[in-house]
């Protein structure tokens, strides 16, 4: 099925510049050395070593040093730009802003939005302002079933024709087995990858946080952890069995990445993402009860948190997505259990896994990008990454920096980040998208004093 | 002692602390007049979001008893209803000036919220599911009276742990003070992982005979349309506490108010080895005696080996010497 562009910009200035003597790293590209690479009508001219080129007068220059890393800019799958409709917690505008702070070159974006995007006008209109507004490339996931209620598929046709890259019903699952192999079906006429929010809710109902001690301790109605590996095992199943494409979306628990790791081992066709917080945190930072602790899925435990890092080394688990999901402060400074489910991600991603997984030993850094890179494949987009010829889109970051996160406030509209107030290592500095320069951290005048 | 959140803030000391300040005062309620001018001048908001008779009312008595100022705020009928929000409610009381507020909310962690919105006392009257410590307390003190002490106590809290803030205030408490303590229920109203606490689990009634004492928790008649349970019937077959189940060395609790019939059989509720009315008694005492720990005894000498509260300073409060409490300017004679 023809499809239009499905990654939509803002305005576009093709960047202009010099990376002197940065150390470059893209591990599909097989690069993990000192370059100097030059980036003219904002595709990556040159590539040369270190010291060899010079600026010219009508580009910036911009000194690696040796030391500050260059990067394929990152690929986030999973975000919410609230926008139609809670444009006071994010807009397209904001949540690009904050993507491209966190080094991301590309999003996509969630249809549980007031109206939910399930059709191909509202998915125009909403083209029609990232084209206006968005910093860096969006592409959107329209919902899979009309207003996300699980009764009727949207026009998927019609969306796709419209450029869906795909579709989702995230926030919530696709609670009937018969529509989600309807929908499946209906992927040999349109294609596109369906994306799972996997929930059981007859197991979730009520819950605010991971069933378990913590919970117990707490008198907080728990959400167990077989809540989404039993939706995974049996969507992979059904995806299976229609030899459909899925991608099972914020994967949280150990036996989910089971599910995943037995499905593939079937051949079927599926893929997995999992989030920073999954991966960084446990249901034991929640016994402070701070709102930004409270997620859908929401955090488990230790065990889990360690067979999520395992999944995602051996590849079970194929790519990071930071599930950016923004709320207004009132709306977060509430007891616990009134707060809505949901941590902004996209401006500490990186940062967060480099501190507490790669600078610990427990991932390589090339791993890590490769990770956050994986997304847009999965997607039949793209790849970003480091090629001569090719669009820039870059990610420039100092290993060095230590910062607190959200010290200096935040792009994100919302605040209501699970990693606040934690101090992290790694910052990203410039962040090139499909060309153009959409980031530029204030401490980068400062690299050549 | 800055707030009251939760027992966990509480050491063993700072609750005998407590119990012995129940105890002194206790003798106040004994007078004719029934009234000391400890806490004069100050003012005790009760901020309620959920219906409550026992637990305001005690409070009011409490406080009333200590010569505070009152006030009672009900969420329903109130601006709550036009949607303003936790937080702005307590910033626009905070502007009558309490020095203590008395919160009972149906969400867990919200007096700790409250606590950090406003420079009053915050006393948790119940916040959810989580926690309700000053029953805690007057538990402590109700077994005390009987017992004398409750070290190596068996203690068994029967029936809906899931739902009680009671039962997990409780097992924390009796722990504290040295008892042991094991939760009974239907299987679907036992939390998992609740015994990281430290309890025993048990989902029949067969060796309730180990107890010294039965606290049987409230069954709530919509856990039944839940489907918690398949029905009331056969919950009361399995776990009502009944003559046939308890002995007569035994202490029955309960934290009312009794469903009879359900949880209880009327003759156990009858009998003297009950003590609800006096868990009730207990009730104004106690919270006399958190009100004046929170709002006179802070400011005393301070004292080692107090439990910090999670978000105070946990200023300690002044071990009680055995002399009067009640202070000798106008005692008995107030108004």
């Amino acid at each position: 099925m023809s499809v239009k562009e499905p990654l939509i910009c803002g305005r576009q200035v093709p960047a202009e510049l010099l990376l002197r003597e940065v150390h470059v790293l893209d591990p599909r590209a097989r690069i993990d050395a000192r370059r100097d690479l030059r980036v003219r009508g904002g595709q990556i001219a040159e590539l040369g070593e270190p010291g060899s080129l010079d600026a010219s007068a009508d580009e910036e220059l911009i000194e690696g040093h040796g030391r500050l890393r260059l990067l394929p800019a990152f690929f986030d799958p999973h975000v919410h730009l609230r926008t139609p409709g809670q444009e006071h917690k994010e807009d397209l505008e904001s949540g690009t802003r904050a993507a491209a702070a966190g080094g991301f070159a590309a999003v996509i974006a969630m249809p549980n939005t007031d109206p939910v995007l399930d059709s191909a006008p509202l998915l125009r209109s909403l083209r029609d302002a990232a084209a206006r507004e968005a910093r860096v490339p969006v592409g959107f996931l329209p919902a899979i079933t009309r207003g996300l209620e699980g009764e009727q598929l949207s026009e998927m046709a019609e969306l796709r024709q419209e450029g869906a890259l795909g579709f989702s019903d995230d926030g919530k699952p696709v609670r009937s087995a018969g529509m989600l192999r309807k929908a499946l079906q209906y992927q040999r006429l349109c294609g596109g990858v369906l994306a799972l929010h996997e929930e059981d809710p007859t197991l979730s109902r009520g819950g605010a946080m991971n069933e378990g001690a913590v919970s117990a301790a707490l008198g907080i109605a728990g959400i167990p952890t077989v809540a989404e590996s039993t939706m995974v095992a049996r969507d992979a199943a059904l995806a299976g069995y229609e030899d459909a494409r899925v991608h099972f979306q914020h994967l949280s628990c150990a036996a989910s990445a089971d599910a995943v790791a037995d499905a593939k081992a079937r051949g079927w066709k599926v893929s997995a993402e999992v989030c920073p917080h999954h991966l960084l945190l446990t249901d034991e930072d929640v016994r402070g009860m701070d709102t930004s602790m409270k997620m859908h899925p929401p955090l488990t435990t230790e065990a889990d948190r360690m067979a999520l890092i395992e999944a995602l080394r051996a590849g079970t688990i194929d790519c990071v997505a930071t599930d950016h999901a923004p709320h207004a402060r009132e709306e977060k400074e509430v007891p616990f259990e009134q707060a809505p489910m949901g941590s902004t991600g996209l401006e500490t991603a990186f940062a967060a896994l480099h501190t507490s997984l790669v600078l610990p030993g427990v991932i390589e850094l090339a791993l890590l990008v490769e990770r956050m890179t994986a997304g847009a494949a999965l997607f039949e987009l793209p790849t970003p990454s480091i090629a001569l010829g090719g669009p820039a889109d870059l990610t420039l970051v100092d290993l060095d920096a230590v910062w607190v996160a959200g010290e200096h406030g935040w792009e994100s509209r919302s605040e209501n980040c699970c990693f606040a107030g934690r101090q992290l290592q790694g910052r990203v500095l410039l962040t090139i998208a499909a060309g153009t320069i959409a980031h530029r951290d204030r401490a980068l005048a400062m690299v050549d004093a | 002692m800055k707030h009251l959140i939760s027992i966990e803030d509480l050491d063993r000391g700072a609750i005998e602390r407590i119990v012995m300040q129940a105890e002194r005062f206790a003798e106040v309620s004994d007078r004719e007049i029934k009234k000391v001018p400890a806490l004069r001048g100050r003012m005790v908001l009760n901020l309620f979001y959920e219906a409550s008779t026992r637990t305001r009312s005690s409070f009011e008595l409490a406080a009333k008893r200590l010569s505070a100022d009152v006030v009672n705020f009900a969420a329903s009928g109130s601006s709550v209803e036009k949607g303003e929000s936790l937080k702005d409610t307590v910033l626009t009381l905070s502007a009558h000036k309490p020095d203590a507020i008395v919160l009972r909310t149906p969400w867990a962690g919200a007096a700790e919220l409250v606590s950090r919105w406003c420079s009053a006392a915050i006393v948790n009257a119940g916040d959810g599911k989580r926690e309700h410590p000053t029953q805690a307390l007057l538990d402590v003190y109700t077994l005390r009276q009987r017992l004398g002490q409750i070290d190596d106590a068996s203690i068994w809290i029967v029936g809906d742990v899931a739902h009680s803030r009671v039962a997990r205030s409780n097992i924390l408490a009796f722990q504290r003070m040295g008892a042991r303590v094991t939760v009974a229920g239907p299987p679907t109203l036992i939390p998992r992982g609740i015994q990281e606490l430290g309890c025993e689990v048990r989902y029949t009634l067969d060796e309730l005979s180990s107890a010294d004492v039965v606290y049987a928790l409230r069954m709530q008649r919509e856990r039944m349309s839940e489907t918690w349970v398949p029905s009331t019937r056969e919950y009361a077959s399995w776990y009502q506490i009944n003559a046939r189940r308890l002995t007569p060395r035994q202490i029955l609790m309960h934290p009312g108010p009794v469903n009879r019939g359900v949880e209880l059989s009327g003759e156990v509720v009858d009998s003297p080895q009950a003590v609800i009315t006096a868990q009730v008694e207990a009730g104004v005492v106690v919270r006399m005696a958190v009100l004046y720990e929170l709002l006179a005894g802070a400011r005393e000498a301070p004292l080692a080996g107090t439990g910090a509260s999670a978000t105070g300073n946990g200023r300690p409060a002044k071990v009680p010497t055995g002399t009067p409490v009640v202070p000798a300017v106008g005692a008995g004679r107030p108004g």
